[in-house]
């Protein structure tokens, strides 16, 4: 089973200055799964995400210990490239961020930058993660014109769709629907559920009800350390850990 | 409570008082460069040099100072630009964070902004003492370069920290490299403000007297080599205020408003071609 693991964490620990903000992590992140990490703010959730495509590197004064590997590699050695590692995952940030440029150069974004596809190809590629995201049929008339006039919730799924033209293998996403209404944040949810066949998913989010609609895996963060992780039914019915079974039931947040 | 309201309302009079000097300043400017300069004004001025006799009241223009500043103004800001966006690039993608080497550059740009014209125009004339050059239009536009490089290299710097750090991220984390992320992402982004920068720093190194009275000297003719000395603007006014014909000092007034359209014409060029770009902006 542990051979299957994409990302696995080995004694991890992340100080911002003296702050001591993640704590000897250790656990495996299970491949095209949608894995949930759960815990109050400041628990370090957005610190262990922002670890797994190293952008940890450039916060102030951030020092990390300890290994991640993907598939086998430890991607804080010292010859490895970052931007081969930043490839393999797409990133949905809180709040969304098109690229100052049209609908349709943001999806091209990545295949340009990365030479992965031919002109006449980029065309259909466009097409093709606009309809993944299920976005096409609402931009394809205006595919030139700047992503920045599109609603928060259709550039939220254009910042997906430019992630996944990437061809990542996991999409990272970082409370990808506190800024969205309620409607916008459904069809963010339907998207990631279509994804999980093909993506490995790590979803950090502070909404209970969310993580227990979508995960298949939990993990449940408490002031910078793992307190537990396992399959979503476990840690939402029977936490072993009392720390969990609180938060999961609301007494503590 | 009452004290409270009293307060707000003195500070509000001192607000608008202020903002009123800003309008009556370039009201004032601009309407007594236009009221003294525009009855003066002859197509003449535009497109001859100076005749003999040209300083006691004779015929002929300031084409050579309208050449001169252009060519100066107008070339150094290109240099200047070459300069000044590497520096602002790697102080705000490139350089590491608490690195000494930003802070050095920041500190120096900031008191280099600060220090007066003149001080330039001794430093060039120094420089080219040592190096056995004559005043001349190449001087002059070098000595204009380096003045403007650092108030369009700071200026560039801010409108590079105003990008979203999220920006950034977000083109690496697609993989995208510093240099990718820099040119095709940030660049884009904060276009509009680096042509602000452009055409501020155009507009002081135009109407700069005080580094090119030694650095480019000055002359009635149209300078047609890089060796040629060359006239300017700002001088060809000092020249003619300092007259005691008063057809002279009228004329002053006509070359300096040919100087602010000048200015004012280039600036909103640029501002028409950057808003072409800045479609895209994220906000």
């Amino acid at each position: 089973m542990n051979g299957l693991a994409q990302i696995r964490i080995r004694n991890l620990n992340v100080w911002y200055g003296n702050v001591h903000v993640l704590r000897s992590i250790t656990a495996d992140i299970p491949p095209r799964r949608i894995t949930a990490i759960i815990g109050p703010s400041g628990c370090g959730k957005t610190t262990l995400l922002r670890c797994f495509n190293r952008l940890v590197d450039n916060d102030d004064n951030a020092r990390v210990e300890g290994d991640v590997l993907v598939d086998g590699e430890n991607i804080f050695a010292p010859d490895v490239d970052v931007t081969l590692i930043r490839k393999k995952m797409g990133l949905l940030s809180q709040r969304p961020f098109p690229l100052p440029m049209s609908i349709y150069d943001n999806v091209a974004y990545g295949p340009r930058i990365h030479g992965t596809a031919h002109r006449e190809e980029i065309g259909p590629l466009v097409e093709k993660y606009l309809r993944m995201t299920n976005l096409w049929d609402e931009v394809k008339g205006r595919l030139r014109e700047p992503a920045a006039r599109l609603s928060v919730g259709q550039q939220q799924r254009l910042c997906l769709a430019r992630g996944l033209a990437v061809e990542p293998e996991m999409i990272l996403a970082d409370e990808p629907t506190s800024a969205l209404d309620p409607v916008s944040s459904r069809a963010i949810e339907q998207a990631f559920r279509e994804l999980k066949d093909r993506y490995t998913v790590i979803l950090v989010t502070h909404i209970l009800r969310q993580a227990r609609r979508l995960a298949d895996y939990v993990f449940f963060m408490y002031m910078g350390e793992l307190v537990e992780h396992g399959p979503a039914e476990l840690i939402f019915e029977s936490p072993r850990e009392r720390m969990t079974r609180e938060y999961v039931s609301g007494i503590i947040s | 409570m009452a004290g409270g309201v009293a307060e707000e309302k003195a500070a509000l009079l001192m607000m608008r008082l202020s903002c009123l000097a800003v309008l009556s300043t370039f009201l004032g400017i601009i309407g007594m460069v236009v009221w003294r300069g525009l009855p003066t004004l002859r197509l003449e001025m535009l497109f001859r040099t100076p005749s003999a006799g040209f300083y006691m009241g004779g015929g002929g223009g300031v084409l050579n100072a309208i050449v001169g500043s252009l060519l100066m103004a107008g070339v150094g800001t290109v240099i200047a630009v070459f300069m000044s966006i590497p520096v602002a690039f790697y102080l705000n993608v490139f350089a590491p964070r608490n690195s000494h080497l930003a802070s050095a550059v920041r500190i120096s740009l900031d008191l280099l902004c600060g220090i007066p014209s003149i001080v330039y125009g001794a430093f060039a004339f120094a420089v080219m003492l040592m190096a056995g050059l004559r005043a001349s239009l190449a001087c002059g536009t070098i000595t204009l370069a380096v003045l403007c490089f650092p108030i369009m290299a700071r200026a560039m710097d801010e409108v590079l920290r105003m990008v979203p750090r999220e920006l950034a991220e977000t083109s690496w984390s697609l993989g995208a490299t510093r240099l990718e992320t820099a040119l095709r992402v940030i660049l884009r982004q904060a276009t509009p403000g680096l042509v602000s920068a452009a055409m501020l720093s155009f507009g002081r190194a135009v109407g700069d007297a005080a580094s090119v009275l030694f650095a480019a000297g000055y002359s009635d003719r149209v300078p047609l080599a890089p060796t040629d000395p060359a006239a300017s603007l700002p001088l060809a006014i000092f020249f003619q205020l300092g007259s005691p014909f008063p057809e002279v000092r009228d004329r002053a007034y006509a070359a300096a408003l040919i100087l602010t359209i000048l200015v004012v014409g280039v600036g909103l060029a640029a501002r028409r071609l950057s808003a072409a770009r800045s479609r895209h902006v994220v906000r």
